[in-house]
């Protein structure tokens, strides 16, 4: 089976801006592809590019293994949701889920069917006679989503189809894309700049920044092995503690020098990891440093920290320290006597951590 | 109105009668400006209504001793417009057949202009609008010479098809700047998506932006049909003896009468050019406000 999209080395300018460089990605049939990354890193355009609305600049984009360079968009076998949804004013529900076919001349027969389908699946009969007007975000969401089912394409894309939506519908219909996503095994690009939405939708992520790609890999790769400072950043919530820190070989591994503001600076000593340079920025996820108490394992180093603030929330706990001049969260059962002020017994999974170089920011174990 | 008397209620010192004198000053004097414009209309339609005795014999304001509908009659088919007296209406069909073509496709070029000039932003989309928008601003005198070529060279001059030529022609910048403010506050995803779903240049044109556009449709035909309708130059340059539109036929009836100025059987022949616009505003006055004042279109 060839790859359902096939992007090698696109360009994008607009005039003389560059705002996609050097992008290179696949993705096989039923993948989950979430391209993620801050406002304005150029995954709209991305996606404008596979859709054929944006002529690329240069590379080559395949599409079912075909060449669609100079393929037009309704011919490449896409269907699309738009962040706006788009939906045609003028035109009822139901016409606006059968346009695409009236303009292919589909017969009447199957149009019918194919609405009365996509209706049911989205639960959205009883608003096939309404215009886009009179309908909740929420409505207007499903109904662009089922303009795009309608067609059964090789490949969805979707941009930013949450972003209008409230938190609580939010988490609904991500559920609900992810199920559909399961029934239809169908390949899906999807844009979000929402780190929790890429986690829970995606089975391949792409991290990009500024018209680069950072990193492309499972939810699982991206959340543990962050390739950079950038997506060690951007990817997690809270987000992952990066600590300026000192490393030092010491026969058995290397042991981390991390400086306190207040006390001794505090040193732990990883087993696992050696050769790393002097100076490092330690990454380490606020679930894995935790009460001392209440974890053990084999990469566990503990350490004394002061604790400036503790907040609670619900579940866990998370209480904040001052570590080699930043402010560093961890992620406490909420059953803990952490309080603000004073020293906690803290435990550091150090078989979990990062590294980074501090000037190139790229991963160094 | 509504802010005076929602601030007229507030205070609890203010009282009833307060707000009524309030409300009856303003009527009062929006009636007096009423009256102030309605005047000359008034006077208008009375002279209409009076014999040429009356009006010699009579004040200007008062209304008709003895209703007669004598001067409307020639007006419409015995006044004489220089050698023939068969009042103004073969030059009232004669601006009807310039002007329903004239208003029909320079608003329908005008939508598809403003459409590709808004949403299919090609190389030097805006530098062709700046130009039509310099069209308009370009003044009636100015064009005159080179369009008589131009029609002469196209073998339509004096002609009614060459009048509708002129006016789609010069209309054609307004009507481009009409669409087009109104198509760009349309979102571009909107042309995305039904290029995605399969539909070409003119399907979007036509199954999309066409259906949201009446209240823009109604403003420029109000515009068209206002312009083309009360045409004056254009008409006296560019037509001949069978083809004159109605201004200029009321032009010449009023200034080729010999002898005892009929100026009830000129009142009615302008009220009968100016009806039609009237008419249009009166159907359409509605949507015009509300077409000027409607802008983004939310899907
Ligand atoms: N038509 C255009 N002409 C010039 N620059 C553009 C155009 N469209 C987008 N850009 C620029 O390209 C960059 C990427 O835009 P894009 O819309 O792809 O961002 P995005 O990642 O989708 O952001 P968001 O999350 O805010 O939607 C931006 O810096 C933007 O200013
Ligand atoms: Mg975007």
């Amino acid at each position: 089976m060839a790859n359902i999209l096939k992007i090698e080395h696109l360009f994008k300018n607009y005039g003389s801006v560059e705002i996609l460089k050097d992008i290179n990605v696949e993705i096989e049939q039923g993948d989950f592809l979430v391209l993620v990354g801050p406002s304005g890193c150029g995954k709209s355009t991305l996606l404008n590019c596979i859709a054929g609305l944006e002529p690329i600049t240069g590379g080559s984009l395949h599409i079912g293994g075909q060449d669609m360079t100079a393929v037009s968009p309704k011919d490449r076998d896409i269907a699309m949701v738009f962040q706006s949804y788009a939906l045609y004013p003028t035109m009822t529900v139901a016409k606006n889920i059968t346009f695409g076919m009236k303009v292919r001349g589909v017969d009447q027969a199957t149009q019918d069917k194919k609405l009365a389908h996509v209706a049911q699946q989205l639960q959205i009969e009883n608003l096939l006679k309404r215009k886009p007007g009179q309908l909740s975000g929420g409505q207007r969401q499903r109904v662009a989503m089922g303009r795009a089912l309608v067609r059964d394409p090789k490949l969805f894309l979707f941009d930013e189809p949450l972003s209008n939506l409230d938190a609580k519908l939010r988490v609904e219909m991500r559920t609900e894309i992810k199920q559909l996503h399961q029934r239809l095994g169908a390949s899906m690009v999807y844009v979000t700049h929402d780190q929790i939405e890429a986690m829970t939708l995606a089975t391949k992520i792409v991290v990009m920044k500024g018209g680069v790609i950072q990193q492309i890999g499972t939810p699982a790769e991206i959340y543990n092995r962050p390739a950079n400072l950038f997506v060690a950043d951007f990817m997690g919530s809270p987000a992952m503690n990066l600590i300026p820190a000192k490393a030092r070989a010491n026969g058995s591994g290397t042991d981390i020098q991390i400086a306190q503001d207040r006390g001794d600076p505090i040193v732990l000593t990883d087993t696992k990891n050696r050769d790393l340079p002097e100076d490092v920025i330690l990454g380490v996820r606020p679930e894995d440093i935790g009460d001392a108490a209440m974890r053990s394992g084999a990469h566990m180093q503990e350490a004394e920290c002061l604790i400036d603030i503790v907040e609670p929330a619900g579940a866990d706990t998370y209480a904040v320290m001052q570590l080699g001049g930043k402010h560093v969260t961890a992620r406490l059962h909420s059953e803990t006597n952490a309080a603000p002020g004073n020293a906690q017994r803290l435990a550091f999974d150090l078989g979990k951590v990062s590294y980074f170089a501090p000037d190139t920011g790229l991963r160094l174990n | 109105m509504a802010d005076l008397s929602v601030s007229a209620a507030s205070p609890a010192g203010q009282s009833q009668t307060g707000k009524i004198a309030l409300r009856w000053s303003l009527y009062t004097l929006l009636c007096l400006f009423a009256l102030f414009y309605l005047l000359p209309l008034f006077v208008m339609i009375t002279t209409s209504l009076k014999s040429l005795d009356e009006i010699r014999t009579g004040d200007l304001i008062s209304l008709p001793r003895e209703v007669t509908f004598d001067a409307w009659r020639t007006a419409w088919s015995g006044a004489c417009t220089g050698i023939q007296c068969e009042g103004v209406r073969p030059y009232f069909w004669n601006s009807v057949l310039i002007a329903i073509p004239g208003v029909a496709i320079s608003t329908l070029l005008g939508a598809m202009n403003g459409y590709v000039v808004a949403q299919w932003r090609f190389r030097g989309a805006n530098i062709i609008f700046s130009l039509m928008l310099f069209g308009c601003f370009i003044p009636f005198q100015v064009v005159l010479l080179p369009m008589a070529r131009v029609l002469g060279m196209m073998g339509i001059a004096g002609t009614i098809p060459g009048l509708i030529f002129v006016h789609v022609i010069y209309g054609l910048g307004f009507t481009t700047l009409f669409f087009r403010n109104y198509y760009v506050s349309i979102p571009a995803d909107l042309t995305k998506a039904a290029k995605v779903d399969g539909a070409g240049f003119f399907r979007i044109f036509w199954s999309i932006f066409l259906p949201l556009s009446l209240p823009i449709i109604v403003v420029t035909v109000i515009w068209q049909f206002t312009q083309i309708w009360n045409d004056f130059l254009f008409g006296v340059s560019f037509s001949q003896a069978g083809t004159q539109p109605v201004t200029v036929a009321l032009n010449n009836i009023v200034n080729s009468t010999t002898g005892v100025k009929e100026y009830n059987v000129d009142m009615a022949a302008a009220i009968i050019a100016a009806l039609p616009t009237l008419l249009v505003y009166v159907v359409a006055g509605k949507y015009f406000v509300r077409g000027l004042t409607a802008g983004s279109v939310k899907g």
